[in-house]
């Protein structure tokens, strides 16, 4: 490779050079910076200022630019340079933008600016340009488990979008449980009555489609690789194995029914008393007449018993709401309005939630006759003649209902697989050589449904109440096993509807995952990221805190317990690198050292100048954009904070903190996403991970001699931009009321 | 009129829903309820009812005939129609309000001297007597409602405002001889007798 070059271009547009001494930048980027050739342009992101980059490129053989203009969320598509490393300093959202207007602040808006050329020039001389995974996976096949209504939706989606599937099916047929319902609740308008399950067309759509492959009475023995080389062992009953390799998993392997026997005091097990699924049965045995119970007597009044073991404040049932019980049940109701409109029909609930048009199904059932009887059941008992005692809750009073038969609402329950919890308690006692363990390892593989060979176990990680999965909040499809997607009631307790739409949207991550696999890129949230982390082995201690804190199982062990990075499942946030106390992890374009080395470049006055210098750690996804927001809002904050954007809190390594306290740095601000159950991080951990390691730095702080408040971690969201430039001058002034650091002059 | 509502019982029986469908004007809305409480909390004399809309339509819903017909809560409607206005379910609240306290009243289950009741029963035996509200004796026949004595008491209390209206030619004593009317009083009398002879037969109460 021939020798690198490095150059840095400084851009005088959008008013930069009218507030900035663009001549002083530029000597700085020279001498401070070392760079060979330093130009600036009146409008760098224009045709001719981009024509003059790439120029330097071919002709000139730069392979480094710095370039000082504007944020490097901005203008990304201009200052695409893919065969250079490419640094961007941040004079525009990060310096012009946000720096108090006038003379007054010219010093201090100058060095700034002068520190944020130092920074991109220091940064660009520890990059290199990412050579893209050279272990790429190619395989775009993809494959479905689970052949219910999710199921069979993903897969004609992917074969509709030209990728061939691999289905397995448990059963003996394609349709889950769809199959055992008379109908469905109603799609379209007007919403008013419900509608065919349209299940039989969908399982003869798969099973005559030529891109999909059906394995039926199948499971997964096992299921090894990653994204783009995944390798399934499809068992058949008979104990035929057929190994079928693919790019990608979508998890569609739905729900069970919450056990009526749970339920005892709601009569559960008792004559005349079902489940939804049961009256399913009972209408489907009617064909459109007149329902009977088991016993054969004609149906003449019904109550239906919504949150029957749902929504449970005492912990003994399910906790959550499962969403379309009350459209079921409605939908059940009209079962017996429509065969003979004098049935009596009651539905008991205590919140009606009918989500999307299900108000317009609603109203039709009230149209029909079907009575809404707001209460909580709590007794029923079964018999010839059923008896509800419940509480009314409008007319606050105990009353009782009498019925031919009473349907309960039970919720769903995910057929999620082993809880990775459990199992890790598990497998920590089995290696410790405990034999009731390892026969209990084996009994929990055995109820796994992907069977993984990954070290963090057999399935994907459950999210709550045993669903598998799922970045809730911002990312719904995605999961914490790169290339595994779950969707459907697997995920969270949903109707059809929201079943077949979440099957689109798991199609369409898995399309991507395998794109993004053979092209050697990562997946979400860098779908564009060819970097990958590598490990100087001569240094690892085998401390395997890199492999117990990846939140995406991406780093095995190989045979000498050395880290093993699976480049596929890697999502590239750095969690890794964060992690490593020896410092020995790093990727081509972002290290230790080229957050280091830009935490060294900035100049810290000394304690007499007064003028603070404060570190902030932005987390690139959410408070990097807050800050560039609050630059374009023009919200004024100090001008003695110094911010770099990180991949994910979670890849901060405390050298960085140490540095810059050694440094004479006054403060440190860490921005991350929110953590805890309802997190917003990207990379579900990091910022956890962040708080988590920060919390142990306030002892080595005092240690120092230094107030605990010198780092402080902070949740940001990417709306927070008027927060955020408050939270900066509050933090500024605190500081300024604690002293300077004792540590300047000693860096 | 316990007749009637001995018929109304052994039709319905249990259905107290249905009966209200069949003989309340719009009382076929009252299914449609969501029970959301806007109406309760939008009315304006919502804590002075025993009963709000919102309990109102739940109570016939669960059957209870006897606790609806006979509550005063319908009667304490003064039409402002915020109920109409703010139900997300476009429920005619005032109108079945208005149309349960009539068959209340048809019954003979409304409760005896609830006031609403009172005066809208003196105004319409006033106006369907000649066609035309004679003004003067409506006021007098209010006044005597609770008695002699305590009618004179209310006449010499209101009697500034009696002159006062005399003078200003806005009441004419004259009318307490028979007044004005229209002019054909027996027509008028057929007409309502009609009408009430088609409604009975539709709600029944005949």
């Amino acid at each position: 490779m021939a020798d690198n070059k490095f150059a840095a271009y400084i851009c005088s547009g959008c008013g930069i050079g009218d507030v900035l001494d663009v001549k002083s930048l530029e000597k700085i980027a020279q001498k401070e910076g070392k760079m060979a050739v330093v130009k600036n342009h009146s409008f760098l992101c224009n045709a001719e200022g981009v024509q003059m980059i790439r120029d330097d490129i071919a002709n000139d053989g730069v392979t480094h630019l710095c370039i000082a203009a504007c944020s490097r969320r901005a203008k990304a598509e201009a200052f695409s340079f893919p065969t250079a490393a490419v640094s961007r300093a941040n004079l525009r959202e990060g310096v012009l933008w946000v720096v108090a207007e006038g003379s007054d602040h010219d010093e201090v808006r100058q060095e700034m600016a002068e520190d944020y050329v130092r920074m991109g020039c220091a940064e660009v001389k520890k990059m290199k340009v990412p050579a893209g995974n050279p272990n790429k996976a190619e395989n775009k096949r993809i494959l479905v488990v689970g052949g219910g209504m999710s199921g069979m939706t993903a897969a004609l989606a992917a074969a509709d979008a030209g990728y061939d599937v691999v289905l397995v099916e448990k059963t003996g047929s394609l349709g889950g449980f769809a199959r055992n319902l008379v109908k469905r609740v109603p799609f379209n308008a007007p919403h008013a009555e419900a509608q065919p399950t349209g299940v039989e067309e969908l399982a003869a759509q798969v099973a005559g489609n030529p891109g999909i492959t059906v394995h039926l009475n199948s499971t997964l023995a096992e299921t090894a690789g990653s994204p783009g080389r995944f390798l399934a062992k499809v068992a058949q009953e008979s104990g035929a194995v057929t190994e079928e390799a693919v790019g990608a998993i979508v998890q569609a392997t739905g729900f069970t029914t919450y056990d009526i026997a749970k339920l005892p005091e709601l009569g559960g097990g008792q004559a005349n008393v079902v489940d939804q699924a049961g009256l399913e049965a009972l209408a489907k045995a009617a064909n459109g007449g007149a329902i009977k119970r088991a016993d054969g007597k004609i149906v003449s009044s019904v109550v239906f018993v919504q949150c029957a073991g749902q929504r449970d404040e005492t912990g003994t049932h399910l906790p959550y709401c499962s969403g379309h019980c009350c459209a079921t049940s409605i939908k059940q109701a009209m079962y017996f309005k429509d065969a003979n409109p004098d049935v009596d029909t009651v539905v008991m609930y205590q919140d009606l939630r009918v989500p999307g048009m299900g108000e317009d199904f609603y109203r039709s059932a009230q149209k029909k006759g079907v009575l809404f009887t707001k209460g909580k059941a709590s007794r029923v008992a079964g018999g010839d003649t059923c008896k509800v005692t419940f509480r009314d809750l409008i007319l606050d009073e105990e009353n009782t209902v009498d019925a031919d038969l009473v349907v309960l609402a039970t919720g769903q329950v995910p057929s999620a697989g082993v809880d990775l919890d459990a199992w890790s308690a598990v497998v920590t006692k089995a290696e410790g050589g405990d034999e009731a363990a390892k026969a209990q390892r084996e009994e929990m593989r055995s109820t796994s449904v992907l069977k993984l060979t990954y070290r963090q176990g057999p399935d994907m990680p459950q999210f709550k109440h045993g669903f598998a999965d799922s970045h809730f909040i911002c990312f719904p499809y995605e999961t914490r096993r790169t290339g595994i997607y779950a969707a459907g009631p697997v995920r969270r307790p949903m109707d059809m509807f929201q079943a077949q739409e979440d099957a689109t949207g798991a199609a369409l991550k898995a399309i991507q995952a395998v794109e993004n696999a053979s092209a050697g890129r990562a997946a979400h949230p860098r779908a564009w990221d060819l970097s990958f982390p590598s490990a100087r082995l001569e240094g690892c201690t085998q401390c395997k805190r890199c492999t117990v804190e990846c939140p995406f199982g991406a780093i095995d062990e190989d045979e000498r317990r050395f880290p093993l990075f699976n480049e596929q499942r890697c999502r590239r946030c750095g969690t890794c690198m964060g992690a490593c106390p020896v410092r020995v992890i790093s990727f081509e374009n972002y290290s230790c050292d080229t957050v280091g080395s830009q935490i060294k470049a900035v100049n810290v006055p000394d304690e007499f100048e007064e003028k603070p210098r404060v570190l902030i750690l932005a987390c690139e996804n959410d408070a990097y954009p807050a800050l560039d927001m609050a630059g374009l809002q023009r919200h004024v904050y100090s001008a003695f904070v110094r911010a770099i954007p990180v991949r994910c809190l979670g890849s901060v390594n405390t050298i960085w903190i140490t540095d810059a306290l050694n440094s004479g740095y006054d403060g440190i601000m860490l921005m991350g996403c929110k953590k805890g159950d309802d997190y917003q991080c990207h990379f579900v951990k990091g910022s956890e991970m962040a708080y988590y390691r920060m919390s142990k730095i306030d002892d080595t702080l005092k240690q120092l001699g230094l107030e605990p408040e010198r780092v402080a971690t902070h949740e940001v969201a990417i709306t927070d931009n008027v927060r955020v430039a408050r939270m900066i001058n509050d933090y500024v002034a605190q500081l300024q009321d604690i002293g300077p650091s004792p540590m300047k002059g000693f860096g | 009129m316990s007749d009637a509502n001995n018929r109304a019982l052994g039709a319905y029986r249990s259905n107290f829903l249905k009966e209200v469908e069949a003989n309340v004007e719009e009382g076929h809305w009252v299914k449609m309820c969501m029970q959301c409480g806007v109406c309760a909390g939008s009315c304006p004399l919502g804590p002075h009812w025993q009963h709000s809309p919102q309990k109102i339509f739940m109570m016939i819903r669960a059957g209870k005939r006897d606790e609806v017909l006979t509550s005063d809560s319908m009667w304490m409607c003064t039409s402002c129609y915020n109920c109409i206005v703010r139900c997300p379910r476009k429920l005619p609240i005032t109108h079945i309000m208005h149309g349960l306290a009539n068959y209340a009243h048809r019954l003979g289950l409304a409760p005896k001297g609830q006031p609403t009741r009172e005066i809208a029963k003196l105004f319409w035996d006033n106006l369907v007597k000649t066609g035309r509200v004679n003004e003067l004796k409506f006021s007098l026949a209010m006044y005597f409602k609770d008695g002699f004595g305590q009618g004179i008491k209310n006449a010499m209390a209101m009697q500034g405002v009696g002159l006062g209206l005399v003078k200003a030619k806005r009441l004419n004593p004259l009318e307490l001889l028979g007044g004005h009317g229209c002019k054909d009083k027996a027509g008028i009398h057929k007409m309502v007798a009609k009408a009430r002879e088609i409604e009975d037969r539709r709600k029944g109460l005949a």
